[in-house]
């Protein structure tokens, strides 16, 4: 794996200054580097559902398409969700950006092998699903790119970018769905959030 | 007329019913999994230009999607045959922790005149996996039942943060053979 990118770095870059996005983070290391980068109530960090965090940010893209929506997850579980990719590819929102910060490991597990260690390429499955754009993000010029594209580009869009495999400290978002859930809507949708 | 007659007219217009249901309810996203029993059902929602029909690959994408929605203030439900309520169990977890409202309409099998007996060990666990997950089950056992319980469920769903499922018999949907779900 050709590749110098350290994954905090890469999402503490992806969310600086982040305007309107509104995020949504695949459970394990992905949500630690959303939280690393700044916790904020638009943020859903998830803790479960391994597999649909993508969806996640398809509903919440259809629901706000004025708005855009990023989903930061590992690799391991968009693995996991592989169909969820051709189910965003039959709906084309413009609105929506699916990261993965591949690092071809699990890392919430021991750091053991995932298939996009042995050559499993997410972004090409993504451009074969129809995704508007899908790349491989491998350097710093390569990371520019596709942030200025996650603001600015039509979706959906599609990155896989590889990072080194490291073991870093844990930073942890609440882990209370409820709250995560409630101080999403409010942020968005204003104080009548839980009267509709 | 003949009894029998008024019974096929009202049970040929459940899915007319239900949607107006799921309309009126404020439903704007439908994820769904192709399915014999809710193929009208689909098709008007496909035809709705308010309504975002979403095709699933499998069941549980369907789950992320309402939860999405909601997260976003849109209403969602999702419709599938009891065997994707398996697909489910794990990310209905995520929806009872974080109190996320979920309406699924789920049509039966392996209950009444199941002819394929792979269908069965799902069709007959399902009010039993659902309730294990948190989930309300309400039972719909005849045509005229079905909108009004769904009816119920979306209030419960949409009003008190809860994860309510309408379970439709497969006496009301009546697919007897192989030959009669291809017809379809």
């Amino acid at each position: 794996m050709k590749t110098a990118l350290r994954r905090r770095e890469v999402v503490s870059f992806l969310l600086n200054d982040r305007k309107d996005l509104l995020v949504v983070a695949g459970l394990g290391s992905a949500a630690w580097d959303i939280t690393a980068a700044g916790d904020s109530p638009l943020s859903f960090p998830m803790w479960g559902a391994m597999g649909n965090a993508a969806m996640f940010g398809l509903g919440l893209a259809l629901a706000q398409p004025k708005r855009r929506v990023l989903v930061i997850t590992g690799d391991g579980e968009m693995l996991m969700g592989l169909g969820s990719l051709a189910t965003i590819g039959v709906q084309r929102p413009r609105n929506l950006s699916v990261v993965v910060i591949d690092n071809e490991r699990y890392g919430e597990t021991g750091m053991q092998a995932t298939h996009t260690s042995a050559g499993v390429s997410l972004a090409k499955v993504a451009a074969a699903c129809g995704f508007r754009s899908a790349r491989l993000v491998r350097d710093g010029s390569q990371l520019k790119a596709l942030r200025t594209a996650i603001h600015a580009a039509r979706g959906p869009l599609f990155a896989q970018v590889k990072v080194l495999a490291e073991k870093l400290p844990l930073v942890l978002p609440p882990r209370d769905g409820g709250i995560l859930k409630a101080r999403f809507r409010k942020a968005l949708l204003g104080n009548s959030s839980d009267l509709d | 007329m003949k009894r029998s007659d008024v019974k096929d007219k009202a049970s040929g217009a459940w899915p007319e019913d239900l949607f107006r249901t799921l309309k009126g309810a404020g439903v704007r996203q439908v994820g769904y999994v192709p399915d014999a029993g809710h193929k009208r059902l689909i098709e008007l929602c496909l035809a709705d230009k308010e309504m975002h029909a979403v095709v699933l690959s499998t069941e549980e994408e369907g789950i992320g999607l309402a939860a999405g929605a909601w997260l976003g203030g849109v209403r969602g439900a999702l419709l599938m045959q009891s065997s994707g309520v398996g697909n489910c169990i794990n990310h209905l977890g995520t929806v009872r922790e974080c109190r996320f409202p979920l309406l699924m309409v789920v049509t039966m099998r392996g209950q009444v005149g199941e002819f394929n007996p792979w269908q069965v060990p799902m069709g007959q666990a399902t009010p039993a996996v659902l309730a294990a997950m948190g989930v309300v089950v309400k039972e719909a056992n005849s045509a005229e039942a079905i909108a009004p319980a769904v009816d119920a469920a979306a209030r419960l769903a949409f009003g008190s943060y809860q994860a309510v499922a309408v379970l439709i018999s497969q006496a009301v949907i009546g697919i007897k053979s192989f030959q009669d779900q291809a017809s379809r």
